[in-house]
């Protein structure tokens, strides 16, 4: 599979990357010859084969509906970009908030 | 006391128990030998004070009669277990300034068991590389060199500062993790024993993700001993992490007997490559007779999709990496680049918190995930990749342990294998199969090549069968005798 320079722009535009123009054509390249290489995988014959998503025979286990966690305010808070904004700059009881730029119009 | 920088970590709990030395002892020693060797590079971020509180809790501890079981021995850390209160960064520009609220799980169980932590190591962005040449913050040098040549080789990746920093004895042992050989292909590019434990064994709670489905947390050491007492305290259900086995964790010290008499090992045909140094093969074979001449007895067995095993690899981790990092956006935490709205923002930051490799691999994710192509690449990868768990099955039902090369080559060149990506991912073609199927590795060095090079033959069992692993491990350990160690270290 070849990926020319136009499928780079879309792929980076989905995968929210900036990708310079002037890069576009290497990563092409490079894109291009990683796909040519796994394209070996279309001598395998995988008719009716269920695809294997995790190696993981667990049954995802049920736990009792209680609180395990909280009261760690300060923590959760401490890597806002922001920094922490309590209502009452006086009180880190309550009202806390982990602040960011604005994401929503 | 000798110096405590050669002792293995089972000598040391010996010597402490002993009341010979201290943790405190241990810790100076160590970060002595981390700013001595600091031209390496095996540390992002080097944690003294620390290691030196750690200790002296540690020593407190064992006098009043509570010592865990790795009580008083520094470990290093590699960057990508978030460790509460210190600077996490996944080796990526990205983490910038981010400094978790939290402790991964692993590294909690260890803290538990007593060890101390000296540092956070190096390693290839978010554990995606085999040379430990993208990572942000610079490459990592092996400590050990061709005979005659002076130039830097790398010490292998992902976990290059996990594997360098215990080859050059800046510590007795450390903690790696491993998608698809980051733990094992170091190991044998340095000369000590590395671990991949089984899918589950360990919780990835707290590790930052790359590819969910395969990363596993496991040990370095310069023993097949010291690695199982490590595994042993890393090891354990953890509700937290939903696919963590909720099996009781075996005494995998007391495995490491070396008995294999009656023990039938597997020598698979398909890793047999073209291409394969003739010493490697050579190495290989003497593994073979090493373990038949301790009672073990060697029977062909075939892996037919082996060959398929690299390119399903580089579909799956690529897919669940550009999932994984789409967290990465400048909003919550990390680097932010300010754009001129929000989406600007998005693709500014993540252009400039991303490395090549990196980028690289998300946009083959993002493309092999899009619509259009998902059957044809994602669908068909985890169908081969359900041909290749099958084919371990098989296997095992001839043998208990399998024997193969960890790697193609020994430790390569710093820069070397960097023109074309797909020839450093054959790096992994040995260890690749392995983590598809979900199931332990271990690394043992074996032999030099002719340049004076570690090289590491690997063992692989059963799911959940580290025990056979240990025990086979440990019978070529002792077999091999390999005493040989990097000049000036």
């Amino acid at each position: 599979m070849s990926i020319d320079v136009d499928t780079v722009a879309k792929i980076a535009r989905l995968a929210r990357l900036k990708v310079p123009e002037a890069e576009q054509p290497q990563l092409a390249k490079e894109l291009s010859g990683i796909l040519t290489w796994i394209e070996q995988l279309n001598e395998v014959n995988t008719q009716g084969v269920e695809p294997l998503a995790s190696v993981s025979d667990v049954t995802l286990p049920m736990r009792e509906d209680v609180v395990t966690d909280g009261g760690i305010a300060a923590k959760v808070l401490a890597n806002a970009p922001g920094g922490a904004v309590y209502l009452e700059p006086g009180d880190h009881s309550v009202g806390g908030f982990f602040t960011v730029p604005k994401v929503v119009e | 006391m000798a110096d405590l920088a050669e002792l293995t970590i089972a000598d040391m709990s010996a010597a402490l128990a002993k009341g010979e030395t201290t943790a405190r002892a241990l810790a100076e020693t160590f970060i002595g030998r981390m700013e001595t060797h600091r031209r390496l590079n095996a540390f992002i971020t080097e944690t003294p004070e620390r290691a030196l509180e750690m200790a002296k809790a540690s020593d407190a501890r064992r006098a009043k009669g509570e010592a865990g079981l790795l009580e008083g021995i520094p470990l290093a850390i590699k960057d990508l277990f978030c460790t509460e209160g210190v600077r996490t960064t996944a080796a990526s520009n990205i983490l910038d300034g981010f400094t978790p609220p939290y402790e991964s799980t692993v590294t909690a169980n260890l803290w538990k068991a007593g060890a101390v932590m000296l540092g956070k190591t190096n390693l290839d962005e978010f554990a995606m590389g085999s040379s430990n040449m993208t990572s942000h913050f610079g490459a990592v040098e092996n400590p050990w060199k061709r005979q005659g040549d002076n130039r830097k080789l790398v010490p292998g990746g992902s976990s290059g500062g996990s594997a360098a920093s215990v080859a050059g004895r800046l510590a007795p042992g450390a903690t790696g993790t491993d998608t698809g050989g980051s733990i094992r292909q170091p190991a044998s590019f340095c000369g000590i024993v590395g671990v991949k434990p089984t899918y589950g064994r360990c919780s990835r709670w707290g590790i930052v993700a790359f590819a969910s489905s395969l990363d596993q947390a496991g040990p370095f050491a310069h023993t097949v001993k010291d690695t199982a007492l490590l595994l042993q305290a890393m090891a354990g259900h953890d509700p937290k992490d939903s696919t963590s086995a909720p099996l009781p964790v075996p005494d995998f010290a007391a495995a490491c007997t070396g008995d294999v008499r009656g023990l039938k090992v597997g020598i698979p045909k398909e890793y047999r490559v073209d291409g394969m140094s003739a010493e490697i093969e050579a190495l290989w074979q003497r593994g073979i007779d090493m373990l038949k001449a301790a009672g073990a007895e060697p029977v062909e067995v075939s892996l037919p999709h082996t060959k398929y095993a690299l390119a399903t690899y580089y579909i799956v981790a690529p897919a669940e990496c550009s999932s994984n990092l789409a967290r990465y956006d400048g909003v919550r935490y990390g680097l932010r680049v300010p754009g001129k709205d929000l989406p600007e923002m998005y693709d500014n930051t993540r252009a400039a918190g991303f490395g090549a490799e990196t980028r690289r691999r998300i946009l083959i994710g993002t493309y092999v995930l899009s619509a259009g192509y998902y059957d044809a690449y994602y669908k068909k990868a985890q169908q081969v990749r359900a041909l290749i768990a099958r084919d371990f099955k098989q296997a095992f039902e001839r043998c208990d342990v399998l024997l193969t090369p960890t790697t193609p080559t020994a430790a390569f060149a710093a820069g070397d294998k960097m023109d074309d990506p797909v020839t450093m991912y054959l790096n992994d073609v040995f260890t690749v199969p392995t983590s598809m199927a979900g199931l332990p590795g271990i690394s043992v060095p074996t032999g030099l090549d002719s340049d004076g090079l570690p090289l590491g033959l690997q063992l692989i069992s059963r799911a959940f069968d580290e025990e056979t692993l240990f025990r086979a491990a440990s019978a070529l350990e002792r077999a091999a005798g390999f005493a040989a160690r990097p000049a000036g270290f």
